[in-house]
């Protein structure tokens, strides 16, 4: 017991993901980038999470936000540099050593055949599963531990193309948890929800990264979601770190105002005391006055 | 932390065991032997009970038909069956399309043309011809995956189109090759081209069965992993699917059972659609099951199809084939409707 306390503090300390010094850019950027931009490099970055603290990542569409995540998660390599998770290189790891330790949540995708959200959830076991290729009780007791965090176990047996947005969002987030990780990544999670179920979501992130001492880092649009959820704030342009910190620290007027190429107002939300951020005024392209 | 007790194990969330896997199995396996029996025993003529338990005892023309004849034509039917209905299976999840099948996307067309060029070439090998099948299969396969990936993923009509656009160009190399048959040779390819399951007497069925069944096993191996290949190849390889691997050794096996098959049998046409399509709503879409469920009822399926195809114009034969894609094709129309691929 208190070696694993002893553990869990050092682990803190020294940071469960610990980026140092990483570059990145694609071999071919003519043909990445959808959006008609050049590509960029990623980096010169570093970046440490702890267990238990939540880090979100924002910028302008086309910042390399998502494909920072992939490096964080090592399914892509940086070309110098290296991201260490739990002290070994993540991009050594095999895909089940690495399904074992880190957990992605994108937005949904559609399902090919109908599948319960049990069924679904217990895709999360994958990388547990022994040679005979069938879940044992160990990986059914995860799968209904995550459902039941997630309070879907009502839902559990219907199926999952008969649940609402937000219901298949939880459920993609208990398939992450099922995979019992240790960091868990999140590109917009919440894209497809409405304001309600946004809140909702990103709460029960939270939550489950206080409890479960997951380190989470997750990529969202809305300013004002990660202003409220987020332990720290990475402000991303083109690749380049521009800010990290609190979000006091980072939600400052001119530096998102030179970001967005937006006038904006920042102050504080008089409920959460966090920093709270409002349009001034339309981009100067559509009508500045 | 609060104390909460176990969930109540309920199986209405439909978790698998592989208790339930082999109860299944077997119960398809007993129907199977049945559907077997009944194929020994009709036709026109030597009745298998007599054979078998004696009555008045089997002539020896009797014996040659039952056992010479029929006995490996049905074992062949089972094996051809199993085989198509786990390759269209594997395609289903390898190219994430609910409409893929070896005969759709031209695979076995591929399959079908080194067949034939073995036949003008070697003269109809027996080894020759399964290797140059599994071949043909193999190159039709990767042609119609370079051309339907697109960005990263697969586009249901491109993908479709591709397979469409492979399987006319080998049938016009087909028929061109054909022209060089004489009259009885080029009735003979007509009728293997719909798919035929009379095999020439004195067949090595081991030259195709063993290898049959090695593929069954080794992509049987793979379930849990096209299960999640049916996510999306992204969504795989986070959740732990070494997708190279997985990729290579399902493309390989499911090129094997195709190319085997129409090296023997001809193309026997959606069979590979039907049966996983039958099998999902019967069983569930769960890959472990579905695979050997799936073989099994394809095997049950074709050999039903091809006793049908023997006996309805008795003496006359009709290719099996024919019934497989009488059957086939309003599915895939039915499909292709109800799910438009994007």
């Amino acid at each position: 017991m208190r070696e694993a306390a002893v553990g869990t503090i050092a682990r803190q300390a020294e940071g469960l993901l610990k980026v140092r010094q990483i570059r990145f850019h694609y071999s071919s950027q003519a043909t990445v980038r959808q959006d008609g931009e050049r590509g960029f490099e990623i980096g010169p970055m570093d970046l440490a999470v702890r267990p238990g603290e939540v880090l979100s990542v924002c910028g302008p569409n086309g910042s390399g936000k998502t494909t920072l995540l992939s490096l964080l998660g090592g399914w892509r390599k940086p070309q110098t540099g290296e991201v260490l998770l739990g002290g070994g290189e993540a991009s050594r790891l095999t895909a089940r050593e690495r399904a074992r330790r880190v957990a992605f949540v994108s937005q949904e995708s559609p399902l090919l055949f109908p599948m319960t959200v049990a069924q679904f959830v217990l895709l999360g076991r994958y990388a547990y599963l022994g040679g005979t290729g069938f879940e044992s009780a160990a990986d059914w007791e995860a799968a209904q531990e995550s459902l039941r965090r997630l309070t879907l176990l009502e839902l559990a047996s219907q199926r999952m193309d008969r649940i609402s947005g937000g219901e298949k969002q939880r459920a993609i987030l208990a398939r992450a948890l099922a995979q019992q990780p240790e960091l868990l990544l999140l590109d917009e999670p919440t894209a497809n929800l409405d304001l309600n179920f946004q809140v909702e979501f990103l709460a029960l992130v939270r939550s489950l990264a206080q409890k479960e001492k997951l380190a989470v880092v997750v990529v969202l649009h809305d300013l004002n979601l990660a202003a409220e959820f987020s332990d720290r704030v990475l402000l991303l342009r083109r690749g380049k770190a521009l800010r990290l910190g609190t979000p006091e620290e980072v939600f400052q007027q001119p530096l998102l105002e030179s970001t967005y190429g937006l006038r904006l107002l920042v102050d504080r939300n008089p409920v959460s005391g966090r920093p709270r951020i409002s349009i001034a005024a339309r981009t100067s392209g559509s009508g500045d006055r | 932390m609060t104390f909460s007790p176990p969930a109540r194990t309920r199986n209405t969330e439909g978790r698998l065991t592989l208790g339930r896997v082999c109860l299944t199995c077997g119960l398809l396996a007993v129907a199977l032997a049945g559907a077997g029996a009944l194929a020994l025993h009709f036709g026109s003529a030597g009745e298998l009970w007599r054979v078998l338990f004696g009555g008045s005892p089997a002539t020896p023309q009797e014996r040659v038909i039952l056992l010479e004849l029929r006995l490996p034509r049905v074992i062949l039917a089972m094996l051809v069956g199993a085989a198509l209905a786990t390759a269209g299976a594997c395609f289903q999840s390898l190219l994430r399309n609910p409409l893929a099948d070896p005969y759709v996307l031209g695979i076995s067309s591929g399959a079908a043309l080194g067949t034939i060029l073995t036949l003008l070439l070697a003269g109809g090998d027996t080894v020759a011809a399964p290797l140059a099948a599994f071949g043909g299969a193999l190159a039709a396969a990767g042609v119609v995956y370079a051309l339907g990936y697109r960005r990263g993923q697969f586009s249901g009509y491109s993908l479709l189109l591709a397979g469409m656009v492979t399987a006319s160009f080998l049938s016009a190399i087909i028929v061109f090759l054909s022209t060089t048959l004489s009259g009885s040779d080029l009735r003979g390819l007509a009728f293997w081209l719909m798919g035929d399951l009379s095999l020439f007497p004195g067949f090595p069925l081991s030259v195709v069965a063993l290898p049959i069944l090695a593929g069954l096993v080794v992509v049987y191996r793979f379930a849990p992993d096209l299960n999640l290949l049916l996510l999306g190849e992204d969504e795989a390889a986070r959740l732990g699917v070494n997708l190279k691997l997985v990729k290579t050794v399902i493309y390989v096996c499911a090129a094997l059972l195709t190319g085997l098959s129409v090296s023997v049998a001809g193309a026997v046409g959606f069979l590979g659609l039907l049966v996983p399509h039958l099998a999902r709503q019967l069983f569930g879409s769960d890959y472990r099951l579905l695979l050997p469920a799936g073989a099994l009822c394809g095997a049950i399926l074709l050999v039903a199809a091809d006793t049908l195809a023997r006996t309805a114009i008795a003496p006359a034969e009709l290719p099996v084939g024919a019934f497989t894609a009488m059957a086939g094709a309003p599915l895939f129309v039915y499909l292709l409707r109800r799910r438009t691929p994007s």
